[in-house]
């Protein structure tokens, strides 16, 4: 187990720095130019921007800058936005609370959702809870996440006056009107993600229901005078979970792209909207930052996704 | 206009004949800033006017919280890193200039007690220098007081290059030195008719030399200070989250008397144009939204929401068409649009006319950007009910067609014309925005109708207005034969505007394509014009020289002026301000207040 663990580890640090070239590379041969505001100011002479461009090393060739880039991440430095000129951890630590914040609270939703849904519907396929909850499921799942952003901001802000729709960082109050007040910006962000993501595992755990409802020692638990609710908790929904438990792992870091549109269309001041924000402004440092820590996620959410795996199913071996 | 029939009217406005106002939009319609000419009147002794807002609040404080949207937002807070207008709008809570400019285009004193002028003697006959006197008693947030060490520094600050600092092009050929405690004079290299830039407007906010000493130069991003200002302004520095929001609280001790009105400030940043304006228009969870580029239909809807209103003033912006005077389609030393070749037709004043009277500009206005953008004949800036006589403009596809034929160019076997083998056929390209694209087809359906082919191309706004030397579709490069976009004149001068027609500036491989002159129109005549207007002091004959060279970029058709396109805020129907093109949205944030 410890081997397996330290080899994976290992065999990240070629797949990450494969990561950092494609990225690198994209965004060099990318168009645009951080200092185009400068360069399209007539009031502005043309060699402020020149000078700017020099003293950031971006007229150096790709692999130079690259290696710059390289040396200095090895050392701990992200470098510096191009746009705010602070460095590129401190912007990321400053929104990644909010984004777990939100990412966090709509999965947990997600499953609130997901496991009991999907498990009664399971137990008692094609009945009307199950066609029902297997509609809405599919509803729910080919709705992409702006789409119902946008529907709920028209729902509730414009036409109910419910819900703020701009989420905002710091509301002035204290004691239980505070926490009321971050409750409610909040819930339209966590719906959309949760109710998307949730009617996707819906369906899956249904699935997953299904097939270990069908085997023998579940007839067998039931054929002993078991009640029901053992049969369910204790045998079917066990057994069921284990790959659920493993897509939830897995599907984090599409978690974290969606919430990237849906943080853009809240004004949530996640990382998703620093990276949009950075991509429009071309400010390569904060893209490289915020990609790089995407892709370290989607590769430790893989291994955590393959360890819990083996825990929970011990027929699997780790070599 | 000449330079006698200015003064006459210079005249009128002094003695009261004429009102200061029809005179400044009849100057502007001949391309003059409003800035340049109040400067003008200053200078023929027409003291700059006080505009008429009225601040109600008899006490500061009390306002509550004033709630800001900007759709893109502030990223720094130090304005002489300033990338956009939004860093410096974000700055400007907090920092000041000695004096801003108010939409009339007047000088307001901010931090000076007094704006210079020629009759005080603070300004030189011959604009050689400028003296500026501060106000006395202004305390920076942290107690400092204010003096002209920090004036000084902030010109020492700025024209470092090692400071990286974006208005290195305003501080670097100037020279700042100390009169005494709170006088300092600004001396040029040589006459210099725009004397208001250093300290002046958004490139002339201030900064503490008390808190920036150390970091001058190199190590200029490493100050503190960068992300927790400290400055002279209405709010204090609370709270800054770079591309997210902005905090301030009510500052006990501003220099100005019962100011500022609200208790708090915060300025929310993010998201996109069209939710903005619907947070304060429809659902009033903001007060004020910056920059509402959104369609005017749209606009009137979310008005309807009854919460807030469209507050519309005027720039310099202008919507306008380039012609191509070089050929794009042909490659010369590893170029295209080289000056060592000449367009096959579009140099041809039969065609220009023609194209010229294709454009379509009403139909622009009326179907596409309704109040946003008006109808424009003139390069710079043209309110409609001063339409000069010189360059007007028409739409008229039979006079197009008579010019053509006139000029030797008939219809083909497909209806397209040809002359000695030249065939009409053009690209027209612009960067990807719906308007534009509505107005590409309107013009390419118009010149289809007089037998001029059109293909459209349409580019990616981060590549058309990148400074990319190695992509071919960027707008500097013009690889077509037309193409459209928005030129702005971010300083009330129209001197750097201007430029953009000079021979020297041609914007070719040797420089990088960062020359302004895009279209690549050479003219002696205006050559001639622009050095005189260099060296001359004297703000009316230089203004009339402005007047001269707009109307020969108007006759020569060197570019076609679509639509002049105004400033457009969302504001809250409790809330009271006055905007000012020439200036940040926030330029007297100070006076804001709002109905209880």
């Amino acid at each position: 187990m410890l081997r397996y663990l330290v080899r994976r580890l290992l065999l990240a640090v070629p797949s990450l720095l494969g990561i950092s070239v494609v990225l690198f590379g994209i965004l060099a041969l990318a168009p645009g130019d951080p200092f185009s505001d400068l360069a399209s100011d007539p009031s502005i002479p043309p060699s402020v921007a020149a000078a700017l461009r020099a003293k950031f090393g971006l007229d150096d060739p790709i692999y130079l800058r690259y290696f710059h880039w390289l040396a200095a991440m090895l050392h701990g430095d992200w470098g510096f936005s191009f746009a705010s000129r602070i460095d590129v951890s401190r912007l990321i630590l400053q929104r990644l609370p909010t984004t777990l914040a939100v990412i966090g609270a709509s999965q947990i939703l997600a499953l609130l959702i997901a496991v009991p849904v999907g498990v009664y519907a399971g137990v008692r396929p094609y009945s009307p809870f199950d066609q029902i909850a297997s509609s809405l499921a599919l509803i729910g799942f080919s709705l992409p996440t702006f789409f119902t952003g946008l529907v709920f901001i028209l729902l509730f802000s414009v036409n109910l006056h419910w819900l703020p729709f701009v989420y905002r960082t710091d509301i002035g109050g204290s004691g239980f009107a505070l926490y009321w007040a971050y409750v409610r910006q909040a819930i339209m962000p966590i719906a959309v993600l949760g109710l998307f993501q949730g009617a996707a595992w819906t369906r899956f755990v249904r699935a997953s229901v299904l097939d270990v409802a069908r085997l023998d020692y579940v007839t067998t638990a039931r054929a002993k005078g078991l009640s029901e609710r053992v049969v369910i908790t204790k045998h079917i929904v066990r057994n069921a979970l284990i790959p659920v438990v493993t897509l939830v792992a897995l599907s984090m870091p599409i978690v974290f792209g969606g919430a990237i549109i849906t943080e853009q269309i809240f004004r949530v001041p996640g990382i998703g909207s620093l990276l949009i924000a950075a991509i429009l402004a071309n400010d390569t440092p904060v893209i490289m930052g915020v990609t790089f820590v995407f892709a370290c996620l989607v590769i430790l959410f893989n291994l955590i996704a393959d360890l819990l795996y083996g825990w929970l199913d011990p027929r699997i071996s780790y070599r | 206009m000449d330079e006698r029939q200015l003064r006459r009217r210079i005249e009128e406005v002094r003695t009261g004949a004429r009102s200061r106002r029809a005179f400044l939009r009849e100057m502007m319609a001949f391309g003059l800033s409003a800035p340049f000419v109040a400067q003008m009147l200053a200078h023929s002794g027409v003291a700059m006017a006080a505009s008429d807002f009225k601040y109600a609040p008899t006490k500061a404080g009390g306002g509550g919280t004033l709630k800001l949207l900007w759709w893109q937002s502030p990223t720094l807070l130090n304005p002489h890193f300033a990338v956009g207008t939004k860093d410096q709008d974000g700055s400007r809570i907090f920092y000041e200039p000695l004096a801003s400019w108010d939409p009339d285009g007047n000088l307001v004193p901010t931090l000076a007690a007094e704006v210079p002028s020629v009759e005080a003697g603070t300004v030189d006959r011959d604009l050689n220098w400028v003296v500026w006197k501060l106000k006395q008693g202004v305390k920076w947030h942290d107690g400092q007081p204010f003096t002209t060490d920090d004036c000084v520094f902030n010109w020492e600050y700025a024209a470092d290059p090692a400071t990286a600092a974006t208005t290195i092009g305003t501080y670097k050929d100037i020279k700042v030195s100390k009169v005494d405690d709170h006088t300092i004079k600004i001396d040029f290299p040589k006459p210099t008719p725009f004397w208001a830039d250093a300290f002046v407007g958004p490139r002339g906010m201030v900064i503490p030399k008390h808190l920036f000493e150390q970091y001058k130069g190199g190590n200029s991003r490493e100050a503190p200070a960068n992300l927790t200002p400290v400055g002279t302004g209405p709010y204090l520095f609370v709270d800054f989250k770079p591309g997210d929001l902005v905090r301030g609280k009510l500052n006990p001790n501003y220099h100005m008397a019962n100011r500022p009105h609200f208790d708090a400030i915060e300025m929310k940043g993010g998201g996109d144009a069209v939710s903005a304006a619907r947070a304060v228009l429809q659902t009033g969870e903001y007060d004020f939204a910056w920059n509402m580029q959104v369609e005017d239909e749209l606009l009137k809807r979310l008005e309807e929401g009854g919460k807030g209103h469209v507050d519309i003033f005027s720039t310099a912006n202008i919507e306008h068409i380039e012609l191509n005077n070089t050929d794009p389609w042909k490659e010369v030393d590893g170029e295209r649009s080289s000056i060592k070749t000449t367009h096959p037709f579009l140099t041809d004043p039969a065609v220009r006319q023609a194209l010229n009277l294709l454009v379509d500009k009403l139909s622009v206005e009326k179907f596409i950007y309704g109040r946003t953008g008006k109808a424009t004949a003139n390069f710079i800036n043209n309110p409609q009910q001063f339409v000069s006589k010189d360059t007007s403009y028409e739409f008229n596809v039979d006079k197009a067609i008579a010019i053509l034929e006139k000029g030797g160019w008939k219809p083909g076997g497909d209806g397209i014309r040809e002359k000695d083998g030249v065939r009409l056929k053009l690209v027209y390209q612009t960067s990807i925005n719906a308007p534009r694209q509505k107005n590409q087809e309107i013009v390419k359906q118009a010149c289809q109708k007089a037998g001029i082919d059109i293909e459209i191309k349409a580019v990616p706004a981060s590549v058309y207005f990148s400074s990319d030397v190695g992509n071919p579709d960027t707008y500097a490069k013009f690889y077509t034969d037309l193409q459209m976009f928005t030129t702005t004149m971010t300083q009330p001068d129209p001197g750097d505007f201007m430029r953009q027609f000079l021979s020297s500036e041609v914007a070719s491989k040797d420089n990088k394509w960062q020359g302004r002159n895009i279209t690549r129109w050479r003219s002696d005549e205006y050559d001639s014009l622009y050095h005189a207007s260099e060296h001359e002091t004297d703000p009316v004959k230089r203004a009339a020289l402005f007047i001269e060279m707009n109307d020969l970029v108007i006759k020569n058709i060197v570019v076609i002026p679509v639509v002049y396109r105004p400033a457009v805020a969302a504001v809250s129907n409790k809330l009271h301000v006055l905007l000012s093109g020439w200036d940040s949205y926030i330029w007297n944030l100070h006076d804001w207040y709002a109905d209880a």
